[in-house]
């Protein structure tokens, strides 16, 4: 076993390289998250976005609502562009929008939502736009796949025809990794976005690589399992291999465990706090754990 | 394939415990001081129930219809369905429910129960969901602020209606059950799904049905003549 750590520079080849991390670590601590391309068109990402799911949900509240606007502009303020978002998530989306024009509508922004159950996908979708605000979204993903024959082929006129940059698919919580493994296979994404953490480690075995190897880029989601792995740790103290990659929190630490693997193009958080929007930001610079590092994070994080 | 069975009920909450507890907070305070009234029509309720003749039964059913159609509109359809899509679906089962009363009330009528175990168990039921659910905010830790009111709040209403559906008798009663009994399921499961020691309330209001039913339903035999 080595005795040194090493960490992984994050570059657009790295996003690209199946199987395998890459080994290197010379990025300096910075507290903004470094970036990571697109693959099908060479975009710069920042690593670490965020998630609108429970947290954004605050229905009318003046007050929730602007503690919500205030965790967008720690987002924007610490590097962040790409929020997330679905019409399932309750009013998430015109708290969303709430924000975007308290913030005077940043360009850094990458909006990305989902076309849910609704049969008529259009109306849906432009409901969703009218809500955020933004003449048009970066990236529209079909939410767990529901009724994904119909509504891939929309996306993808969409993009066509200039009203959509990026078209995706998503599932949570290792659900029909079957069908998004054929998916990815036979259909020209963008992006794919699925559950991938330091003790849900499924999609490593074959999404991952096959994002890799098709340039999808890929999004993860509940990276803290709904804080479920916040609280499975938050007794423990946090192991001195922390400091290795400049990890000074757990939600760091498990946060660098999944940026490190080079197919993931960005993980996604959601808090309703400003000051864990800046620590989940501060996770994507800096140093990430190499392939050792990444089984002690998850063997300790299991063993809890 | 959907793979339905890989879905749990964590995965349909959609707001965390402090935007769920916030909402009351907020109705109070948007409807301040009418949760007085409101407590205030729990106990005339309560005291219609007790005189118990055909027409102060049905005021008391007025009563009640008029704060289920209250907290269908001004709670679960402007507040608790934005941020919980499938609300918007239970709020017109909420004005159902109120119909329903007001034409059971006046086409069927109701009498009370003999006096017993089961009348008792619901002015029990009343007297609990109008003075003892207001103050399960603070036994559970929670701000004063946050506490669930009859006629404001829909648990509350839902188990002093429950009280006073047991306190009676008549042709058509039983279609008065369905919906708040499976209000009180849907909340105890949502409070469950919270991690929130209160969902023993709506789950405990639904056993004291049952358990009010089943020994009514042993009774009445007993007492026909032979």
């Amino acid at each position: 076993m080595p005795t040194t750590r090493r960490a992984f520079l994050q570059t657009s080849v790295a996003a690209t390289a199946a199987g395998a991390l890459l080994p290197t670590a010379l990025r300096a601590a910075t507290a903004e998250p470094a970036s990571r391309p697109i693959p099908s068109s060479g975009e710069q990402l920042p690593i670490v976005g965020l998630g609108t799911w429970i947290t954004f949900n605050v229905g009318e509240d003046p007050q929730r609502k602007d503690e919500c606007a205030a965790v967008m502009a720690a987002f924007f303020e610490s590097g962040g562009r790409m929020i997330d978002s679905s019409p399932m998530y309750g009013s998430a989306q015109p708290v969303i929008g709430y924000g975007l024009q308290k913030l005077g509508r940043p360009k850094a922004l990458f909006a990305a939502d989902k076309v849910w159950t609704s049969g008529d996908g259009p109306a849906q979708i432009e409901e969703t736009r009218a809500y955020w605000g933004v003449p048009r979204f970066d990236l529209l993903q079909v939410h767990n796949l529901v009724d994904w024959e119909a509504k891939l082929p929309l996306l993808f006129e969409m993009k066509a025809a200039g009203k959509l940059r990026y078209v995706g698919i998503t599932t949570s919580e290792g659900r029909r990794h079957d069908l998004i493994e054929r998916i990815m296979r036979d259909q020209p994404l963008d992006f794919v976005q699925f559950t991938y953490n330091a003790v849900d480690r499924e999609a490593e075995a074959r999404l991952l690589p096959l994002a890799a190897e098709r340039g999808i880029a890929v999004i993860v989601n509940r990276p803290f399992e709904q804080g479920a792995l916040i609280r499975r740790v938050a007794n423990a103290p946090l192991p001195g291999f922390a400091a290795e990659v400049g990890a000074t929190s757990w939600a760091q630490l498990l946060l660098k465990f999944i940026l490190a693997h080079p197919a993931v193009t960005v993980a996604i958080p959601a808090t309703s706090r400003v000051d864990h929007v800046r620590e989940n930001l501060a996770a994507g610079g800096g140093l990430l754990p190499d392939a050792d590092l990444r089984a002690r994070i998850s063997a300790q994080v299991r063993s809890l | 394939m959907s793979e339905w069975w890989s879905y749990s009920a964590e995965d349909f909450l959609l707001f965390s415990p402090r935007t769920y507890w916030r909402m009351f907070e907020l109705q109070n305070e948007a409807y301040w001081p009418l949760p007085v009234l409101t407590l205030a029509l729990g106990g005339i309720v309560t005291f219609l129930a007790a005189r118990g003749g055909a027409n102060f039964l049905r005021s008391a059913a007025a009563i009640l219809a008029l704060v289920w159609s209250f907290v269908a509109y001004t709670f679960l359809w402007t507040r608790y369905a934005g941020i919980n899509w499938a609300i918007a679906y239970v709020a017109p089962a909420f004005v159902l429910e109120a119909l329903l009363l007001l034409l059971i009330a006046v086409r069927a009528g109701f009498t009370v129960q003999p006096r017993g175990v089961v009348p008792w168990t619901g002015y029990l039921l009343l007297a609990f969901a109008t003075v003892g659910v207001p103050l399960l905010a603070p036994l559970h830790g929670r701000d004063r602020s946050t506490s669930e009111i009859f006629g404001i709040a829909p648990d509350p209403t839902v188990i002093a209606t429950l009280g006073f559906l047991i306190l009676l008798r008549g042709r058509f009663l039983w279609l008065l059950y369905p919906i708040p009994i499976l209000w009180c399921l849907l909340s105890g499961m949502t409070l469950h799904t919270m991690g929130d020691a209160q969902a023993w309330m709506p789950f405990t209001a639904v056993a004291v049905v049952a358990a009010a039913a089943i020994a009514a339903a042993v009774r009445r035999p007993s007492r026909t003549p032979a």
